[in-house]
């Protein structure tokens, strides 16, 4: 996998005693949210494999530490938009599971009524917004946000997510354009888990260091690593003070990894070895979590567990309330399409 | 009412919701310092400033999505673009996010946002600079497409897009932006989805919008020299369509001609015609004539470019045809 050099600006994201100062209780609520993310995804391909879930469903395993991470270095109303890998963003977030299964079920219930799926995770109560499914499609949408922030003189920033592969997407250089041209107050972030479908990031990517793709447009760009919690709050701190107080946009790569196949339909056998996948879960960003805790004596093992069960728990009351919601009236398949 | 150009009464109804409202905006290429590439926006940098007048890079996906953004979340944006020819490089984002973010949201967000421009042919500006793109955006649920013919409709409508919270595509013609008309003084707006009659007649209905309205007035004035009183009626919101005026116009005339500059197959036209041909079948006593621009690109050679586009005779021709060449109004109305 990958032999990156890290040159420059690699948030240092250590696991050392100085996130002690962000309290128990935030630290704890992290590594339960990226266990939630990690049972409801789990729970939601054994649910695709009952045929309970239809579509596409691109799971979020490996990169938890990024939707984390991310989230909690933000304030509740800052936004976020980003691709269609999003449950880990909308759970982030704080959506409630039991509406997202439902959407993942295709019921009434859902956060879209039903009408948008895995791939159109919305909740504008919390500032998300989407769940997009063309590739690069959302980053220009992620500028209007940061465009709109700005002409209200508000000092939020919009988080604009993406995979590795829409840095070769037209969108991407425009919107970078723009926001350097107008100094937006976004972050770009690259999720780069390596692959964009089956395809090496050296197979599609002239240049492999995504984040000096900023460079042309006097975007500075920064690294995190993508499986350690802190390195990527430390770098979205940094990237959101410098939206807030200088109105300037960032271009962060995040390296990641996703465990799982690109989509339920990869069998995941053909452009990546078993060895690799096995040395990346050596990094599995819970687990390095979960010795921090640990170690640093903020939870015991006994709590460890009770989140667990806890979790799972939440998890399998997502499936009974998706389970017993209704279908959409045929009806409702007018609504929600002009406002009225 | 003061006579004014139809790019004036546009300029108008920019400036007046501006005023009136203060999430509008507007962005495109030389929209600001330059003043406008059809001078639509003459003055607005002048009178709204550089924050809400704002001229973007050659960029229209990049701006267009910017606008989407920037509606999803509380501001009401225009987009121009130069030509609606552009708007192919925008497509993703007019298609896939402002038209669909409401539905696929299940009505958490909405897209208030307006798209203007010239759409169709000009002079002599060949294949891809003359393309009249009213059926690709008509096809599509979640965009509601508005194309005014006169001044006064013009301003009038354009005040609605701008006011509706959804996504509207406005198709001016270059054609057209000099052409005086009557406007009302002050405020008014023409609402969405409402077909009006032109020109009253009781021997042929001639359906045209946008610069077709005027092609098929002249049209009508050929006619009536011969003594053939046709009814002019312009939908000037193609999406929504308000069928029920044209409708209820065939009911009386018996006869139909449909007039479009865009090309004939699978296109707005032959959608009237087929509403026509379905809801008013027992009135019919012709087969519904479509008058498009022929089924080619658009050529430069100005001879070919003239035979191409709908002219008055090409409809005068039409009409005889749905009159079975009867001159004799009394024939006409059995």
């Amino acid at each position: 996998m990958s032999d990156y050099a890290v040159e420059t600006n690699m948030s240092k994201g250590s696991f050392g005693e100085e996130y002690l100062s962000l309290g128990r209780n935030k630290l704890v609520e992290m590594f339960r949210t990226m266990v939630l993310i990690r049972r409801f995804e789990e729970m939601a391909a054994k649910m695709y494999s009952m045929q309970k879930i239809g579509g596409f469903l691109h799971l979020y395993i490996g990169q938890e530490a990024v939707a984390v991470g991310s989230v909690a270095a933000i304030r509740d109303d800052d936004y976020m938009i980003t691709a269609y890998r999003d449950h880990g963003h909308a759970i982030a977030r704080g959506t409630d599971p039991k509406l997202l299964m439902a959407e993942l079920f295709g019921k009434y219930t859902g956060t879209s009524k039903g009408k948008g799926g895995s791939m159109h995770f919305f909740d504008a109560s919390r500032n998300m917004l989407g769940g997009h499914a063309i590739v690069g499609g959302q980053i220009p949408l992620g500028t209007g946000i940061a465009f709109k922030i700005k002409y209200r003189r508000e000092d939020k920033v919009c988080l604009t997510y993406m995979g590795d592969a829409a840095v070769n997407q037209g969108t991407f250089h425009e919107s970078l354009n723009l926001a350097a041209l107008w100094k937006l107050p976004v972050v770009y972030i690259v999720e780069n888990n390596l692959y964009g479908m089956g395809t090496a990031v050296d197979r599609a990517s002239a240049v492999t260091e995504l984040y000096k793709r900023g460079c042309s447009y006097g975007i500075e760009g920064m690294v995190a690593d993508g499986m350690n919690v802190f390195s990527v709050y430390d770098a979205i701190k940094e990237a959101a003070k410098k939206a807030r107080e200088l109105s300037l946009p960032t271009l962060l790569e995040i390296r990641t990894y996703r465990f799982r196949g690109h989509s339920m339909s990869d069998p995941d056998s053909i452009y990546r070895t078993k060895q690799e996948v096995e040395e990346e879960k050596q990094r599995d960003p819970i687990e390095q979590m979960k010795k921090f805790l640990l170690e640093e004596k903020i939870a015991t093992q006994k709590e460890i567990d009770d989140i667990d069960a806890e979790v799972k728990k939440v998890v399998a009351e997502a499936v009974e309330f998706a389970e017993n919601s209704s279908e959409p009236p045929l009806e409702s398949m007018y609504d929600d399409i002009y406002v009225s | 009412m003061p006579e004014i150009t139809y790019r004036e009464a546009l300029n108008q109804a920019l400036a007046e919701e501006m005023e009136r409202d203060d999430s509008v905006f507007i962005v495109g290429e030389e929209v600001a310092q330059y003043q406008g590439a059809y001078k639509v926006t003459q003055g607005l940098l002048q009178k709204f400033g550089p924050e809400r007048v704002i001229d973007a890079p050659i960029s229209e996906s990049g701006f267009t999505g910017l606008g989407v953004g920037a509606a999803m979340v509380g501001l009401r944006p225009i987009v121009e673009v130069m030509t609606f020819n552009f708007s192919l490089v925008a497509f993703d984002q007019i298609i896939n996010n402002a038209a669909k973010m409401r539905h696929m949201s299940g009505g958490q967000l909405k897209v208030p946002m307006v798209i203007r421009g010239p759409n169709g042919s000009a002079h002599q500006l060949a294949a891809t600079h003359s393309q009249s793109l009213e059926s690709f955006y008509s096809h599509v649920p979640g965009l509601k497409v508005v194309m005014p013919g006169t001044p006064k409709d013009a301003k009038g409508l354009l005040k609605s897009a701008i006011r509706d919270d959804n996504p509207v595509i406005f198709m001016e013609s270059e054609v057209i932006y000099g052409m005086k008309g009557e406007v009302p003084e002050g405020e008014y707006t023409i609402p969405i989805g409402k077909t009006d009659v032109k020109r009253q007649g009781k021997d042929v209905t001639i359906v045209a919008y946008a610069r077709m309205l005027g092609v098929a007035l002249n049209a009508a004035e050929i006619l009536a020299k011969d003594g053939i009183q046709a009814e002019i009626v312009d939908p000037m919101t193609i999406r929504p369509l308000d069928d029920e005026p044209i409708l209820e116009s065939v009911k009386k005339t018996n006869r139909c001609v449909v007039i479009t500059e865009a090309w004939p197959f699978a296109g707005v036209g032959s959608e009237i015609a087929f509403r026509v041909s379905s809801k008013a079948f027992d009135y019919l006593d012709a087969p519904v004539e479509l008058v498009s621009s022929e089924d080619v690109p658009m050529p430069y050679s100005k001879t070919l470019e003239h035979n191409v586009l709908p002219t008055p005779e090409k409809i005068v021709n039409a009409a005889m045809r749905v009159l079975y060449n009867s001159k004799d109004p009394g024939k006409s109305e059995d």
